[in-house]
């Protein structure tokens, strides 16, 4: 799309007609059709806007929320080279944190801003991250299963019509699969080594499933901003075609593992081409939506308390910042 | 540098799945080995503490720049202690008095300050070390070559912390001076004699001073005017004694490897 946000410009190229809210809407809609990018500069409905807001910062949110269960086991990773993988993906976190927050200012919010409401309860962040992790296996775990489960929603949104946060996705993607792979084979080394370290692995797989199940949300007769978020293209895919998809990714590669997906009525369905899966408790989903999972408060907490220790290393910053501009002036 | 040393040093930290499967064995041996090894120790305990402040940092830059920084000085303890032995045996199954590395590393991590002040006498000190180690040849000037680049970034980082902390408000000058002087201490021990170095340490120590004083006065802080060691401890982590709370970082470290003799992850 190529509107661009000064009126007079614009204007003295296209005559007046241009500017009237029927024809900027019926140009951001042809865009959208043709699967033209919106960029930053372009003129696009609120609801669009604030749609995107709210998703790329639940989304940015979510990576640094989610550092805290995977940082949890950095001091105590059982060998040096898993110790240096964790690092890594944690710090990958951190950066795609960065990216997505950067990305949402191009929507005219700051990042103090969007932290202010994640520390005040405001905004989501993905409610995953409120289960614990118990376990070493549990790292794993969330590589496979979560970071598996992220993957899949999240390839598609490299095509989302907004292009700040498709071209951010790209770069997250690849990351996100090296994540996945990490975790794969940290359950399988755990798998095929002692009988202590099959159970650990196995244990983790029983607690993760179906919350992982859970991150692509509620069914899609229930999803509150699906129908919309697809007809402008931020979504390309219901919930439950991508759940579905998931699942029956994870099948096979739970038979290589050696592991067990707790649900017993898994099984292939022939006449669907897929894997039938047994009845999701979205009970426990809406009740860790609403604040009462088993982390929800110590992750809060523990941003907040980053964030709160932090502020006198920022004021130092700003006040170091504005000296020195003060004296180059 | 020869072709051995330089496939030696690119094969040490790179074989990652073989250190499970099979031992290997050390490629130094005597007072060479016990060098390598300590300064493997202080690499691998500054990254242990380096990551504790995954997700709580105080800004999301720092995040990722304190977990890259004990990335980095992880990647150097393998390096290193792979010359000596086997990695993950010597990072897990050696107790307290067997660690060699510096008391200064082994601090645990207090406010920013604190950690931007150990940051800043560690990495000026690594730097003119690695860049001694380079220029030396020996077996240890592949790892050198190549580390000294991540320790200028590092140093570079805990130099521009340091001046936006000394000259940023009344309460980051404050604290940034409390931990300049509180980690003073531990800086006169990193210039002991190492024997099997091949570099002359206390020599060093010279311009070390001359490039934290100048860090340090254009922060507008004071350098410390205590003694650079402990009464009785001066060297100590190099002999293998340590501090109260060195115990601790070691039994987070090492529980799980320990819980499971022999397992491989």
């Amino acid at each position: 799309m190529t509107t661009t946000a000064e009126p007079g410009a614009a204007t003295a190229q296209a005559g007046p007609d241009r500017h009237t809210p029927e024809a900027l809407q019926a140009e951001f809609d042809a865009a959208v059709a043709a699967d033209t990018r919106i960029e930053p500069r372009d003129w696009m409905p609120d609801a669009y806007r604030s749609t995107l807001v709210r998703q790329m910062a639940q989304h940015a949110h979510s990576e640094i929320i989610g550092m805290q269960p995977e940082a949890n086991w950095i001091t105590r990773a059982p060998s040096l080279r898993r110790k240096a993988i964790l690092m890594a993906k944690v710090q990958d976190e951190a950066g795609h944190g960065l990216y997505l927050y950067s990305a949402t200012e191009t929507l005219g919010v700051s990042r103090d801003e969007l932290l202010d409401k994640l520390h005040a309860g405001r905004q989501r962040y993905s409610s995953i991250f409120n289960y614990p992790t118990l376990a070493w296996a549990d790292v794993g775990a969330i590589g496979w299963l979560v970071d598996g489960a992220a993957i899949t929603n999240q390839v598609p949104l490299c095509r989302c019509s907004y292009g700040p946060y498709a071209r951010a996705m790209v770069r997250i993607c690849k990351e996100e699969s090296f994540h996945q792979r990490q975790g794969y084979e940290l359950l399988l080394a755990l798998s095929r080594g002692t009988d202590a370290q099959h159970a650990m692995a196995q244990d983790a797989v029983n607690r993760w499933w179906w919350p992982s199940l859970m991150m692509f949300g509620p069914p899609d007769d229930e999803s509150a901003h699906s129908a919309q978020s697809m007809a402008w293209k931020i979504k390309r895919h219901s919930n439950d075609e991508l759940r579905q998809r998931f699942v029956d990714i994870c099948v096979p590669q739970a038979e290589i593992l050696g592991l067990t997906l707790p649900d017993p009525d898994l099984r292939w369905n022939e006449e669907r081409g897929h894997y039938d899966y047994g009845a999701i408790d979205w009970s426990e989903f809406q009740e860790v939506l609403r604040g009462n999972g088993p982390c929800n408060e110590q992750r809060l907490e523990r941003r907040r308390a980053a964030h709160d220790n932090g502020s006198w290393v920022r004021d130092a910053a700003a006040a170091h910042a504005a000296k020195h501009r003060k004296a180059q002036a | 540098m020869t072709a051995t040393e330089q496939s030696r040093a690119a094969a040490a930290p790179a074989s990652p799945g073989a250190a499970a499967a099979e031992k290997a064995a050390p490629t130094l041996e005597g007072p060479a080995l016990a060098a390598a090894r300590a300064l493997g120790d202080d690499a691998l305990v500054l990254a242990q503490r380096l990551g504790e402040w995954a997700g709580n940092a105080p800004v999301l830059e720092e995040d990722v720049a304190l977990t890259n920084i004990a990335l980095d000085l992880l990647g150097q303890a393998r390096t290193l202690l792979s010359l000596t032995g086997d990695e993950d045996d010597l990072a897990f199954l050696r107790e307290e008095h067997e660690f060699h590395n510096a008391q200064l590393v082994e601090q645990p991590n207090g406010d920013f300050a604190v950690t931007i002040a150990r940051q800043l006498y560690f990495s000026v000190y690594q730097e003119l070390l690695y860049t001694a180690l380079a220029e030396h040849g020996g077996d240890l000037a592949p790892l050198a070559a190549k580390a000294v680049k991540e320790v200028a970034y590092h140093r570079d980082h805990a130099e521009q912390w340091t001046l936006r902390l000394g000259d940023g408000t009344e309460e980051s000058h404050r604290r940034m001076q409390q931990a300049l002087d509180a980690l003073w201490r531990y800086t006169g021990e990193l210039f002991q004699p190492l024997e099997g170095l091949g570099v002359d340490l206390p020599a060093l120590r010279e311009r070390w001073l001359e490039q934290v004083t100048a860090v340090v006065e254009k922060a507008t802080l004071a350098i410390p005017q205590g003694a650079d060691h402990t009464p009785w401890a001066a060297g100590a982590g190099r002999q293998g004694v340590h501090t109260e709370s060195f115990g601790r970082l070691l039994a987070e470290m090492q529980y799980l490897h320990r819980a499971h003799p022999g397992a491989s992850w």
